[in-house]
């Protein structure tokens, strides 16, 4: 059983490696079509990445150590949490080693060093990026401990693998409180993925970025990881939403066979889930900066929400 | 449809009645309130109408069948009328600013439903669970009367009041006798199309329909 186990992580972390510039182009090419662009092909962010890992790296004179090794902290975050978040199986080698919140942590540290790799060189767009990473990722994350605290409650667990057995495979209940949770986390996740409501992801040059103020100075081989690593954190995000909310078709065994069936579910929500958030771009538009505190006080105030219904509607029934 | 999903059905309607309780709370454009105002309609008498089939009640049906005719129609097309004809389809203004006003909100929140508990303790009906949110409802509903400055957003604030105590109604009783509810909607229509008299005169008087210049009326 539990060679099935480390199979199953050792998939779900490939897939998730290589899928991710994959969900990125959808999402792209979804746009273009929405706004009738030609799109760009599906394949543009692996271009792009092999393009970047085979360039020289370009170092500003004053870069610290921390600079040179963030790119790699950062990566490897986004890798460790897609591998945490069960998309494939719930029954996961890693799943006890980090629950719901040590994902947060993890979320949490890639956003330290990517702000401190901002700021670092001194130029006057990193740090301004890196203040307005901070701002949006201090509002972001209660709201998002609340969403899972409120999924948490409902499992009376807070390991991710749980929570996504209790919510898939037991008898079916309308839960009131987790649609509040989900519109809650496609707001965080908005905000976090610097999505366009709060950020624009595509922008280079313009005094309102957030994301890409911080990366300015990144060239080669580090602008390619940190690049992968948005992508990651885009999927892990969005696997954490189907996880969560759509857990339908995630089994709790290993199995090849399950696993197979489970990778073509997870492949079919995703292209669901990359159209929507396309179509939620193209409604939007993106706000001012200061707009963003009450944006993301929204959707907080959404998740504390959710657990007052939780705690009224569905307990002692 | 079992006892067991009708009551969840019902708590998740009344999970959205809150939900847009708060998206009210927090909208500044005129138009888009009177949207939100329909879809609480649309989810009121789908509600009543989940209570009715559950519990066999037929009173209940005509009561839904005349929520959604009175809210879903007739009421936002007058206010879309008036909105048209006084040509204020964008401002909404507030007193306090929203983020406070949500807060605000959410204290309210906690209070109803502190103060709901024991009351539904009481009640035998399958729907008990929702008195909280029907009175989060009102309180809301209030509180967007409080902090809003122009009359037309007053007056959809208590119209979304009135939703909040018909819901209540709905799901601690099962609903008034029929008499009482087709006299609340009749008091409703009427209450609606005086308001909108009164818009036009406040506005004569005044030249705007921000009410606080009412507080500097005084007699010559």
């Amino acid at each position: 059983m539990n060679v099935y186990a480390l199979f199953a992580q050792l998939l779900e972390l490939a897939i998730a490696l290589l899928m991710a510039p994959l969900l990125s182009g959808w999402v792209n090419q979804c746009r273009a079509w929405l706004q009738s662009r030609s799109a760009p092909p599906i394949l543009l962010p692996y271009y792009t990445l092999s393009k970047l890992f085979n360039k020289d790296v370009l170092l500003a004179h004053n870069a610290s150590s921390l600079f040179r090794a963030a790119p790699y902290v950062i990566f490897s975050c986004m890798a460790l949490a897609s591998a945490i978040v069960p998309t494939l199986s719930t029954d996961l080698i890693f799943a006890p080693a980090a629950d719901a919140i040590a994902l947060v942590g993890l979320f949490a540290l890639a956003r330290v060093f990517i702000a401190l790799a901002g700021m670092d060189i001194g130029t006057s767009f990193g740090s301004l990026g890196a203040r307005r990473e901070m701002l949006i990722g201090f509002l972001a994350e209660p709201a998002l401990l609340m969403v899972f605290f409120t999924a948490s409650l409902i499992a009376q667990s807070t390991s991710l693998s749980t929570i996504v057995e209790t919510l898939a495979h037991r008898e079916f209940i309308i839960y009131p409180s987790l649609a509040f949770a989900g519109v809650a986390f496609t707001m965080i996740s908005l905000a976090e993925n610097a999505r366009i409501p709060v950020d624009n992801p595509t922008t280079h040059l313009e005094l309102t970025m957030i994301h890409e103020a911080m990366i300015l100075e990144y060239s080669g081989r580090h602008l390619a990881l940190i690049e992968w690593a948005a992508s990651l954190k885009l999927f892990a995000y969005s696997c954490l939403g189907i996880a969560i909310f759509f857990p339908f078709g995630i089994p709790e065994s290993a199995e090849p066979q399950a696993l197979l069936l489970a990778g073509a579910i997870l492949v079919g929500k995703l292209t669901i889930g990359g159209f929507l958030l396309a179509l939620i771009e193209t409604m939007s538009a993106k706000m001012r900066i200061f707009r963003a505190p009450e944006f993301l006080g929204t959707a907080f105030l959404l998740a504390v929400l959710a657990m007052l219904v939780h705690l009224l509607l569905e307990t002692g029934q | 449809m079992t006892p067991a999903v009708s009551g969840q059905l019902i708590n998740l309607f009344a999970a959205i009645m809150l939900l847009l309780g708060f998206a009210m709370l927090s909208q500044r454009r005129i138009i888009t309130l009177i949207n939100l105002f329909m879809l609480q309609g649309i989810v009121l008498s789908l509600s009543t109408l989940v209570v009715a089939q559950s519990t066999g009640q037929t009173h209940l049906l005509w009561s839904a069948a005349l929520t959604f005719v009175l809210k879903v129609i007739v009421l936002p097309y007058i206010l879309h009328r008036l909105i048209r004809k006084l040509s204020i389809k964008w401002d909404v203004e507030t007193l306090i600013n929203i983020p406070t006003t949500m807060l605000a909100g959410i204290a309210l929140v906690v209070i109803a439903f502190n103060v709901a508990q024991p009351i539904s303790q009481l009640s035998g009906t399958i729907t008990r669970a929702t008195i909280g949110i029907a009175l989060a409802c009102v309180l809301l509903a209030f509180l967007m009367m409080i902090t809003r400055s122009k009359a037309v957003p007053q007056v959809i604030a208590f119209l979304a009041m009135e939703n909040g105590l018909f819901f209540a109604a709905t799901s601690a009783t099962y609903g008034m006798p029929m008499v009482v509810e087709l006299g609340i909607a009749l008091d409703v229509l009427v209450g609606m199309v005086i308001l909108g008299v009164f818009f036009f005169q406040i506005r004569e008087q005044f030249d705007s329909l921000d009410i606080r210049q009412m507080e500097k009326v005084h007699e010559e």
